[in-house]
């Protein structure tokens, strides 16, 4: 169906990583990751080496989601490329680490896939990160998966906001496919959750199999949901949260927040609505770790991209 | 996030009276809140036994036992007539535990107050737990009042504050304050019978007898279904290879379903009988 010249070549899949523990508490991937190194027989697939890592033993170990910093936003060219040492914090020694072991980051010699395994506290359920709207392979990759656990859900997340976009540990391999699943309380593992993840990973591998077979993907649409702002607490002069999430948007993620609906409630009972110009579908809604970084919610816009089909190289 | 939020807004507000009330709001555990953990060293909410209150403070002395010290000597001691009449603390659980009030024995004025809690706020579930320990050997806060309860609300993730939990907390705390100020001013509150859990035992994940790892998820069946009758061949873990694991007990309620701090100290559940307290009616002496 589709014309040789439309059909973008992709080089195989021969690496790919799954990497759990990159927040130390978020207990799916921590759970996967530990059970495939020691039997990885689930996620053999032909003609491709899937090597599972925990990228935050220490933070693991403690339960918490970093030591010294966050660990996936520490993979900066600044850190990256920073000379050695002890006196770096723990988690950029390890972005160094796996910047050296699966990348380097940007290089050809790089692992082709990584998936970064998360939970979060927002009621997001299977939610697929995309870092870049022009990476065909995990649009493809992406479709696939929607149709293959259809009718549970699993939306796509596009982070590709100047500023709002940050240096994953996925960020490392050419394609990197972040995995965030919720609602799960930090420290806590929740077998519907854990379940869903590893299903997702079934089907992610499949694709990959199926790819290095010389599978012909035809052109596909995937509606995505594009990271827009970030919504912060309302606060006080000295930094203090002075309201909470609105019990009517809590748990509300992707579903559509109009001008006008309500947002936060203050301690007192009072409401503060939400001013925007226009309709925006919030998520990563009352996120524990976002608290520190100054984010209640993000908004995002719905968009529906194209891939061009895809077979390998 | 309830309590640590309500205590330092009330103290914004330099809340310190409710009535005739007078009120004392104290965060108790401040650096385990600054860093957001449960603790920094050692559970505090363990550390209020007879035994560990008196214990020499050393160098060596974890933070928590210090801090209950310091806590028994401003809100307490414990057992004397100088401690507070009423103390409340108030926790969160990530289990799906609606509201619960847990409190020592079958003191009267406990019993009083969770019924009227109850009878006011009948869309939510609100239930109580007693603790049938002495008081020499209570180990938490509010042992160090003259009575004392914990409110315990959740589902709610460590670290999270949710505005729907939040709002049961202070619903919850209003009650209280207006049971306690009815009957300072000479009601009579008339007996009555309420169902309360008692604690049987605690039932732990499996693990790997090598790595002491767990192998097991709390089965999706178990999972939020606390307060639900448990019965034998009821499935309660889910393992990693898809094997179920089945109760193999007496009928009882489970409770803690999957309580992010129990799995440090090997519990998955927790197992309560379910009784009916008949008490007495209760008014304030002359």
């Amino acid at each position: 169906m589709s014309s040789y010249s439309n059909t973008a070549r992709v080089n195989e899949a021969r690496r790919v990583a799954i990497f759990g523990g990159t927040h130390g508490n978020e207990m799916s991937g921590v759970t996967l990751v530990n059970l495939w190194m020691k039997n990885g027989i689930e996620i053999q697939r032909k003609g491709v080496e899937v090597k599972p890592f925990i990228t935050n033993p220490k933070a693991v170990e403690k339960c918490t989601r970093y030591v010294d910093t966050d660990l996936n936003r520490a993979f900066t060219p600044e850190n990256l490329s920073a000379p050695t040492g002890d006196d770096l914090p723990y988690e950029v020694q390890r972005a160094q680490e796996i910047n050296r072991m699966f990348g380097p980051k940007g290089s050809p010699e790089a692992y082709d896939v990584i998936f970064d395994l998360h939970n979060t506290t927002s009621n997001m359920g299977c939610t697929l990160i995309l870092e870049s709207s022009k990476d065909y392979f995990n649009l493809q990759m992406m479709n696939y998966i929607k149709k293959a656990i259809a009718p549970a859900s699993c939306l796509v997340l596009l982070n590709e906001h100047p500023l709002l976009k940050y240096s994953t540990s996925r960020s490392v391999a050419k394609h990197p496919v972040g995995l965030e699943v919720g609602p799960q309380p930090q420290g806590v593992l929740r077998s519907n959750i854990f379940e869903a993840m590893r299903v997702i990973l079934k089907h992610a591998l499949d694709f990959i199999e199926m790819f290095n077979e010389g599978v012909e993907f035809p052109p596909c649409s995937v509606e995505v949901f594009r990271v827009s702002e970030r919504i912060d607490y309302p606060r006080d002069a000295n930094g203090n949260i002075i309201a909470m999430v609105h019990p009517n948007l809590q748990d509300c993620d992707w579903e559509p927040l109009n001008p006008g609906d309500p947002m936060f409630q203050m301690f007192d009972g009072k409401t503060i609505h939400y001013q925007g110009s226009g309709t925006v579908y919030p998520t990563f809604i009352n996120e524990a770790a976002y608290y520190e970084k100054q984010q209640a919610f993000v908004t995002t816009r719905r968009e529906t991209l194209v891939a061009s089909s895809i077979r390998k190289a | 996030m309830s309590g640590v939020y309500l205590v330092r807004e009330w103290q914004k507000q330099k809340v310190d009276e409710s009535g005739a009330l007078s009120i004392t709001t104290v965060l108790s555990n401040p650096p385990a809140v600054n860093v957001c953990r449960r603790y920094t060293q050692t559970d505090l909410n363990r550390c209020f036994t007879n035994a560990l209150l008196s214990s020499p403070i050393t160098d060596t002395t974890p933070y928590e036992m210090r801090r209950a010290q310091e806590l028994n000597a401003q809100l307490g001691p414990k057992g004397s007539e100088k401690a507070m009449d009423l103390l409340i603390d108030i926790h969160n659980t990530t289990a799906n535990m609606g509201l619960c009030l847990i409190f020592y024995s079958s003191d009267l004025m406990m019993l009083h107050i969770y019924k009227y809690i109850q009878s006011k706020m009948p869309s939510v579930p609100v239930r109580a737990i007693i603790m049938d320990i002495p008081l020499s050997e209570a180990f938490s806060l509010e042992s160090v009042g003259k009575h004392g309860f914990a409110i315990e609300v959740g589902p709610q993730p460590n670290g999270v504050l949710r505005a729907d939990i939040f709002n049961l907390v202070k619903k919850s705390l209003d009650l209280a304050f207006e049971w306690i100020q009815e009957f300072n001013s000479g009601c009579t509150f008339k007996a009555g019978e309420v169902e309360a859990f008692t604690f049987v035992k605690s039932v732990d994940y499996p693990r790997d007898p090598a790595t002491g790892e767990i192998t097991a998820a709390i089965h999706p069946q178990l999972q939020d279904a606390d307060f639900k009758l448990l019965r034998r061949g009821d499935p309660i873990f889910l393992s990693f290879s898809g094997e179920t694991v089945k109760y193999d007990g007496e009928d009882n309620y489970p409770y803690f379903v999957n309580e992010c701090a129990y799995y440090e100290s090997k519990t998955a559940f927790k197992l309560a009988e379910k009784t009916t307290m008949t008490f007495p009616s209760i008014s304030v002496k002359n």
